[in-house]
């Protein structure tokens, strides 16, 4: 790591929390396009969320990615690893060139999360459910070792399907834990989930969890739920704010944040055929331009 | 004659005493696994995570991710089996420090049958990179192990049985992993085997011997790492090498014996152990008598093998030694 912040060095240390989330749409957008693989609905979903953490809430120091008292995040939609990658590449954790190795072979980005190869990385993942376990882990051993720090993660509303998930939420309600929060982007939308010939009756929209049936069950675990706007930054902000105000009263918090799937591209958005669909050249540059983005790559 | 549990249980015990890194977590098993011995002396660094094992896995990743030594308290069989991928992805992959304390290993689990019998967990997790398996042979290298495992970073299962066992070292015992022990010398033939298996091996070539057939034990306590040359060179001072297992005959100790003497072009091969079937409830001696692993079903099979002759039964053409079967 050489700690050099090229991100901020192509558009800014300045650059507001909405141009940040335009360019990190576009360096996703871009990189599944040129590596040919990789997810790009979920990421997009996601953007606005990571850009809140990395840039606003989240006590961290890219320079010194092990540094003890850091911050915990840990990104349990696996697949939505290149998402994190383009925000983490803003915040300086490594340079945004980097991006261009993505699912190349020997890259320190590889398609889910693997904390053996990128510094900056809380835990490895990918196979869908494990996230909140390894942050109730990471919880309960700060309150242990008597540390400060947070630990956050962030969930799909798809993968809240797997048992795993409530034997975590389970026990961290029983544990208490306080300083464990999780970020569910709830784009209502997932790989599959219904035939063809259902969706002339039922639209695109798969709801993995049907209605608020997703936070009636967090709050039957006995969390602290915070509905937010996941694209709305002064909604997440505010949100976070709470999430770390020490009044839950020993229970853990979620924020269940309502997001658009392929946020940003109109052609995109809300289509779950785009979870891990490759955009063509057209596309791609389609969406240069509803992202704002100049010809040389940068937010205009 | 102590049982491998008790050994765990109380070994963790004393280990805390000094080491305040250890956590023992729990999935609702403490009192079967000896783990209560842990969560009465030192009970703030015990966890009950309650029937939630896959949970239990990645609670004991982000423990160790900071620097505590989680040490897992469950049945093998919903470690191995269960958590199969919390184990894959978020300890062996990352390497993260957890140790899989897995009791109730292998065939004779008190009467649970075969929902509770794990005789697949050495093929499992032998095949997976960056994990050591271990599985004692009594209570004195149990301890030994559990010692080693706690010191060492990184994942570590450990295969422990529910009974007591009979005694095979003694307080001189140092645990070195890949070793390789020669417990009983022998002309004829060599027993390979593994955990408590071993004391019946050498019942076994006690039986022999006093039908004039000289047999050799062989106890391979870590099954990986292993010293594969220690393999070969017992391998090779015999005609015949059979593998004892309390575990399915593939892709454990006889699938490493048999990929270790196949690869180096090497000998005649008999597996022991459950044949490619499932356990059931019933005593221990009905469950080694069925599966060829009491110590007169194996000199049986051993006789059976070499002819009655002592002599590899087909040992005038060296090149049409096959496996068995």
């Amino acid at each position: 790591m050489t700690g050099v912040v090229v991100g901020d060095g192509e558009i800014g240390p300045d650059a507001d929390l909405a141009t940040r989330a335009r360019y990190g749409r576009w360096l996703v957008v871009r990189t599944v396009a040129s590596s040919g693989a990789g997810h790009i609905g979920g990421p997009l979903s996601a953007m606005d969320l990571w850009v809140a953490l990395y840039f606003r809430v989240l006590n961290i120091r890219p320079a010194d990615p092990a540094w003890p008292h850091r911050d915990r995040f840990i990104l349990s939609k696996g697949h939505s690893a290149i998402g994190l990658y383009a925000v983490m590449a803003q915040r300086g954790y490594f340079p945004v060139d980097e991006l261009a190795t993505f699912d190349r072979g020997d890259s320190r980005l590889q398609g889910h999360p693997d904390m053996t190869c990128l510094p900056g990385l809380d835990a490895s993942t990918g196979s869908l459910g494990q996230g909140l376990a390894v942050g109730v882990g990471i919880a309960l051993g700060a309150r242990l070792r008597g540390l400060p720090f947070r630990t956050w993660v962030m969930l799909g509303d798809g993968e809240c399907q797997e048992g795993m998930v409530w034997e975590a939420t389970l026990a961290a309600s029983r544990l208490g834990l306080e300083n464990l929060m999780a970020i569910v982007d709830v784009n209502g939308l997932q790989q599959y989930g219904l035939p063809k010939v259902l969706e002339a009756s039922r639209g695109d929209r798969r709801e993995p969890w049907p209605g608020d049936q997703l936070r009636r069950v967090f709050q039957s675990f006995d969390w602290r739920v915070l509905d937010v706007d996941g694209h709305d930054f002064d909604s997440i902000l505010a949100a976070c704010d709470i999430a770390r105000d020490g009044k839950s009263a020993g229970r853990p918090t979620v924020i269940l944040a309502r997001t658009i799937k392929g946020r940003g591209l109109s052609f995109m958005e809300g289509r779950h055929a785009w979870h891990a669909r490759i955009p063509t050249p057209d596309e791609v540059e389609q969406a240069r331009l509803e992202l704002g983005i100049d010809e040389s790559g940068r937010p205009a | 004659m102590r049982s491998q549990r008790e050994t765990w249980g109380a070994t963790l015990v004393e280990l805390a005493e000094t080491n305040g890194d250890i956590l023992v977590l729990d999935g609702d098993l403490a009192n079967s696994t000896k783990a209560d011995l842990f969560a009465e002396a030192h009970p703030a660094r015990f966890i009950e995570l309650g029937i939630a094992e896959q949970a239990m896995v990645g609670v004991a990743a982000g423990l160790a991710s900071l620097g505590f030594v989680p040490w897992l308290s469950s049945f093998a069989v919903f470690l191995t089996h269960r958590s199969l991928d919390q184990i894959r992805l978020l300890v062996a992959q990352p390497g993260a420090n957890v140790k899989i304390g897995a009791a109730y290993a292998g065939l004779l689990t008190g009467l649970t049958g075969k929902t509770h019998q794990d005789v697949q967990d050495l093929a499992i997790m032998r095949a997976m990179p960056g994990m050591t398996v271990l599985a004692p042979g009594d209570d004195i290298e149990c301890a030994a192990m559990v010692r080693w495992a706690t010191d060492i970073d990184g994942p570590v299962y450990l295969r422990l049985t529910r009974d007591p066992t009979p005694r095979l070292f003694d307080d001189t015992y140092e645990f070195a992993p890949g070793r390789v022990h020669r417990l009983r010398e022998g002309r004829d033939a060599v027993l390979v085997s593994t955990g408590p298996q071993t004391s019946r091996c050498l019942a076994a070539a006690s039986i022999l011997a006093t039908g004039g057939i000289d047999a050799g034990v062989v106890h391979i306590p870590s099954i990986k790492p292993v010293d594969g040359g220690a393999i070969l060179t017992a391998a090779r001072a015999v005609d015949l090498v059979v593998t004892v297992e309390e575990h399915s005959v593939i892709g454990g100790l006889g699938g490493l014996v048999a990929e270790t003497v196949a690869v180096a072009g090497h000998g005649r091969l008999v597996r022991i152990g459950l044949e490619d079937c499932w356990g059931e409830s019933a005593p221990n001696a009905f469950l080694l008598d069925r599966h060829g692993l009491s110590p007169e079903r194996i000199a049986d099979r051993v006789r059976r093998e070499l002819g009655g002759s002592g002599r590899v039964a087909s040992s005038t053409d060296e090149h049409n030694r096959g496996g068995d079967q």
